[in-house]
């Protein structure tokens, strides 16, 4: 996926970047890419002769090279262009609103009941108890359509788009997060691939039973050895001489309705000929493989600290027969489908996310303006009312992500990766700290099983793990803005932005302070990613204590934005909480731009570069030592 | 006889919701707050379901008085299984003013009409707690009433029916066509699937106006005051 194509200017060279094999995938043969130089009018010479022309990359990747005679298309994904120092408004002002009259009314009506049955029927104790989700709650879940939300209403679902879904899907999030996996692992991963990959045959075959809830699915890729590593996975399927099927044989860890599902997508390595080489290449192809097939058989559940009522069990394929007509997209072009699966889900766990920190801090609120201790109502102290402000804040940033994306989305954009990718680190992270602080607000209150608080703080830990983990994905949010805005090869005039310029962009929105401090962070940023790129080039891939400060950056940034969008809209339109919107997000920008300019500095320094390799040395240590190194205070 | 069941269904603020007098104490907030269909019309439109899954009447038809949004309260019913609806739209002070003795005269008007061969409804709605339209409408009709029902058979062209009252529980049997209120134990009223809802959409509502029922909605009573009950002072031992 991060093969690029770009054109050669007479003016500016470019510098080869070869990405880590986790981002680029599979396709080994395509995991170079070009950075070229942003042009800024200070950019001098010297910088020039740092960049090389590209060279030949040797072992297992090969260096592809292709002249194109336009020039590389421009994205409009904001997060994106921050990169360059460039403010893109397409897809963020004003805050999408996606749903015609009659969409609306629809959702209207799906909320209420679905609110209902969860509050009801739905005994979220009870299924962390039990390890698992009560049958008859299964039952119910089937019954209301909630396997089926996005699978077309012609195939038995409820047809819903991508901002209908993250509606309901908040709901699932606000009451049980161990429903909300088996939902989500079913759906918004385990089938994800047959809505956007599967030809018409297969979408036949398998969508109406799937949407009906008959039959569960799960998405197999993850290994004992290959987490992160995704394109090192193991599991093999060789095509048979006649072509008409193929043997998957392999194991798959850690897989959520693993012991459940009927239908799994899985990914394995087929070994391919190369059209050109003609050498045999393994390549990773996605299988739908049915349960029924013979060979499928799965372990027992695992015992996990939260989430409990979702099944996660090993699932081992001996020998599965796999018809060829069950190949998910194109044989070989696994990892793409496995990556854009992930890509598409992501927005569900900011929605889901954004409903669990609302009750969470709707608890904490009941408890502050009841409790009274010292003869004060406890939300009458400063410290209280730190806590409450600051989970406010990040739940309407984290809202607000999760419905900008899903109206992007919906409006049809196809470059929202980098910004799924910040929402699921915000979310997740945001909602670990809100609900943290939530018991801290409830005191002992908080920590008992009966407040249903520590419940789901267990069940928000895996959301910082799974489908990718935050540090990962900041790896690829920082390296994906890298690899954009090298990529813009066009004239420095072009290139450059005034300082005007975005401002006047930004114009019109209401809230002025706001929208100055956004600005200004934006073009610090891009100052500063292009002083990178010129000072380490090729290297920077390998400067992951650099990148995880870039992504910190360009997600404070984006957050800045989505609030500024949406307190805009708030206040053109008369919301009743416009004022509030408006000092959540003027609180919250002042406070990123804070921690943005300071993150900068950071970046420019030499001692923050001092403090990296420091810091490389003590884990070389204790890593070498098995533990601490230091002696003990008392000697022994 | 015509098969055909009428139930009413009111919209009402969510039960949830805590209530709030407004400041100028001519009645309660309504702005903004979530509302929902009366949990005991929600009881009668489940029993008619329920009769007409086991084909003992034809069509389910789901009337409500109100404005725009009571279309809300219909397609809930329409989700649950009624058939059709019928909005009758009284807006602004009209509804403001709306109460049994208009409803019940605008129940009759339909039940004629339709030519209904039951009415079902709640036995009293949660906001004005008046437990007094079907017994007027019974009345308007001249017909017999089943009211707080908590169980209900139709035998033939009789109904039998217990009814909870402050004694115990009474067995009577009554003619068609009836009025029916139902009471909270008369059933579980099931909840409204997705699908269901998708297929709903598709059922059709018709809207009318009173007037077209010859109906004169002005109202007889005048509210005079609202306010919260005094608050409650502590005891003493």
């Amino acid at each position: 996926m991060l093969l690029r194509k770009v054109s050669q200017s007479s003016a500016l060279c470019s510098t080869v970047l070869r990405l880590p094999a986790v981002l680029t995938g599979g396709q080994r043969q395509a995991a170079v890419v070009f950075v070229g130089q942003n042009g800024r009018l200070y950019a001098s010479q010297a910088a020039e002769a740092v960049l090389e022309k590209p060279a030949a990359v040797g072992s297992d990747a090969a260096t592809k090279v292709e002249k194109k005679t336009a020039a590389a298309a421009e994205s409009k994904s904001f997060a994106f262009n921050i990169f360059k120092g460039q403010i893109t408004t397409s897809q963020v002002f004003p805050f999408p609103q996606v749903l015609n009259e009659e969409q609306e009314q629809f959702l209207r009506e799906l909320v209420g009941p679905c609110s209902k049955f969860f509050e009801e029927v739905n005994d979220p104790a009870k299924n962390d108890a039990l390890e698992k989700v009560e049958d008859h709650t299964m039952e119910g879940l089937k019954e209301m359509g909630a396997f089926g939300m996005q699978v077309p209403a012609d195939l038995g679902g409820v047809g819903l788009s991508n901002t209908q879904y993250a509606r309901l899907v908040e709901i699932v999030g606000s009451h049980d997060l161990g429903v909300g996996i088996t939902l989500g692992a079913h759906q918004s991963i385990g089938f994800k691939g047959i809505l956007l990959f599967g030809n018409k045959a297969q979408k036949e075959k398998y969508l109406p039973k799937l949407a009906s809830g008959e039959h569960i699915a799960a998405f197999c890729l993850t290994e004992p050895a290959s987490g992160s590593d995704a394109a090192s996975i193991k599991t093999v399927a060789v095509q048979s001489p006649c072509g008409k099927y193929f043997t998957l044989n392999g194991s798959k860890i850690w897989i959520s309705n693993g012991g459940l599902a009927e239908i799994f997508t899985v990914f394995a390595k087929t070994p391919m000929k190369d059209p050109k080489t003609g050498e045999m290449k393994d390549k990773i192809t996605a299988f739908i493989v049915e349960r029924s097939f013979g060979g499928v058989t799965h372990g027992p559940p695992e015992k996990k600290m939260g989430i409990k009522a979702s099944n996660t069990a090993e699932v081992y394929f001996d020998n599965v027969r796999v018809p060829a007509e069950c190949v998910l997209g194109e044989i070989g072009g696994g990892f793409k489908v496995a990556m854009n699966i992930l890509n598409n889900g992501r927005f569900g766990m900011a929605a889901a996310l954004s409903g669990t920190m609302k009750n969470v801090i709707a608890k904490a609120v009941d408890h502050a303006a009841n409790r009274t201790q010292f003869g004060n109502k406890i939300h009458n102290y400063g410290a209280i009312q730190e806590k409450v402000a600051r989970m406010t804040m990040l739940q309407y940033v984290a809202e607000s992500m999760a419905y900008m994306i899903s109206g992007n989305m919906d409006s049809g954009a196809t470059d929202f990766q980098i910004e799924a990718a910040i929402s699921k680190i915000f979310a997740s992270e945001a909602a670990w700290f809100v609900t943290d602080e939530s018991i801290q607000v409830m005191g002992g209150m908080g920590f008992m099983k009966d407040a249903g608080i520590e419940r789901v703080m267990r069940d928000l830990r895996i959301f910082r793990i799974f489908e990718g983990t935050n540090d990962i994905l900041r790896l690829f949010v920082a390296l994906n803005g890298f690899q954009n805005a090298g990529n813009q090869l066009k004239s420095l005039q072009k290139a450059l932005k005034s300082p005007i310029s975005n401002a006047s962009v930004l114009a019109g929105e209401i809230t002025k302070r706001a929208k100055r401090l956004t600005v200004k962070a934006i073009e610090q940023f891009g100052g500063v990613i292009e002083e990178l790129l010129i000072k380490h080039g090729k290297k920077i891939i390998d400067e992951q204590f650099i990148l995880k400060r870039v992504a910190d950056c360009a997600i404070d940034i984006y957050a800045m934005v989505v609030v500024l969008s949406r307190a805009s809209r708030a206040l053109s339109e008369g919301h009743t909480s416009a004022q509030h919107e408006k000092l959540l997000c003027e609180t919250w920008c002042t406070e990123a731009h804070d921690r943005v300019t300071h993150e900068i500095k950071s970046l420019h320094s030499s001692e923050s570069r001092k403090l990296f390799s420091n810091m490389r040395a003590i884990s070389a240590a204790v890593v070498e030592n098995g533990g601490v190194v230091a002696a003990h205070p008392l000697g022994f | 006889m015509s098969g055909r069941v009428l139930v009413g269904v009111k919209r009402v603020i969510d039960y949830a919701v805590k209530i709030r007098v407004k400041p100028d104490n001519t009645g309660v907030v309504t702005d903004g707050v979530k509302h929902s269909m009366n949990p005991f019309c929600e009881i009668a439109v489940e029993e008619a379901v329920k009769l007409k899954e086991k084909k003992l009447i034809k069509e389910v038809v789901a009337v409500s008085c109100g404005p725009q949004q009571s279309q809300e309260t219909i397609r809930t019913a329409l989700a649950m299984g009624a058939d059709r609806g019928i909005h009758v739209d009284v807006s602004g002070k009209d509804y403001e003013n709306l109460g049994p003795l208009q409803v019940s005269k605008i129940l009759a008007a339909l039940a004629k009409q339709e030519d209904a061969q039951l009415i079902l409804l709640g036995k009293q709605a949660i906001d004005d707690d008046c437990n007094q339209t079907g017994q007027m409408t019974a009345a308007l009709l001249d017909w017999p009433q089943g009211t707080f029902a908590s169980e209900v058979s139709l035998e033939g062209d009789k109904i039998n029916l217990v009814r909870e009252i402050d004694g115990g529980l009474e067995h009577i049997k009554i003619n068609t066509p009836a009025v029916i209120t139902a009471d909270l134990r008369l059933n579980t009223p099931r909840y409204a699937t997705l699908p269901n809802i998708m297929k709903a959409k598709k059922k059709k509502i018709v809207t009318v106006k009173p007037a077209d029922l010859g109906v004169d909605v002005t109202s007889r009573l005048e509210v005079l005051k609202v306010e919260e009950p005094p608050q409650r002072q502590a005891g003493r031992v």
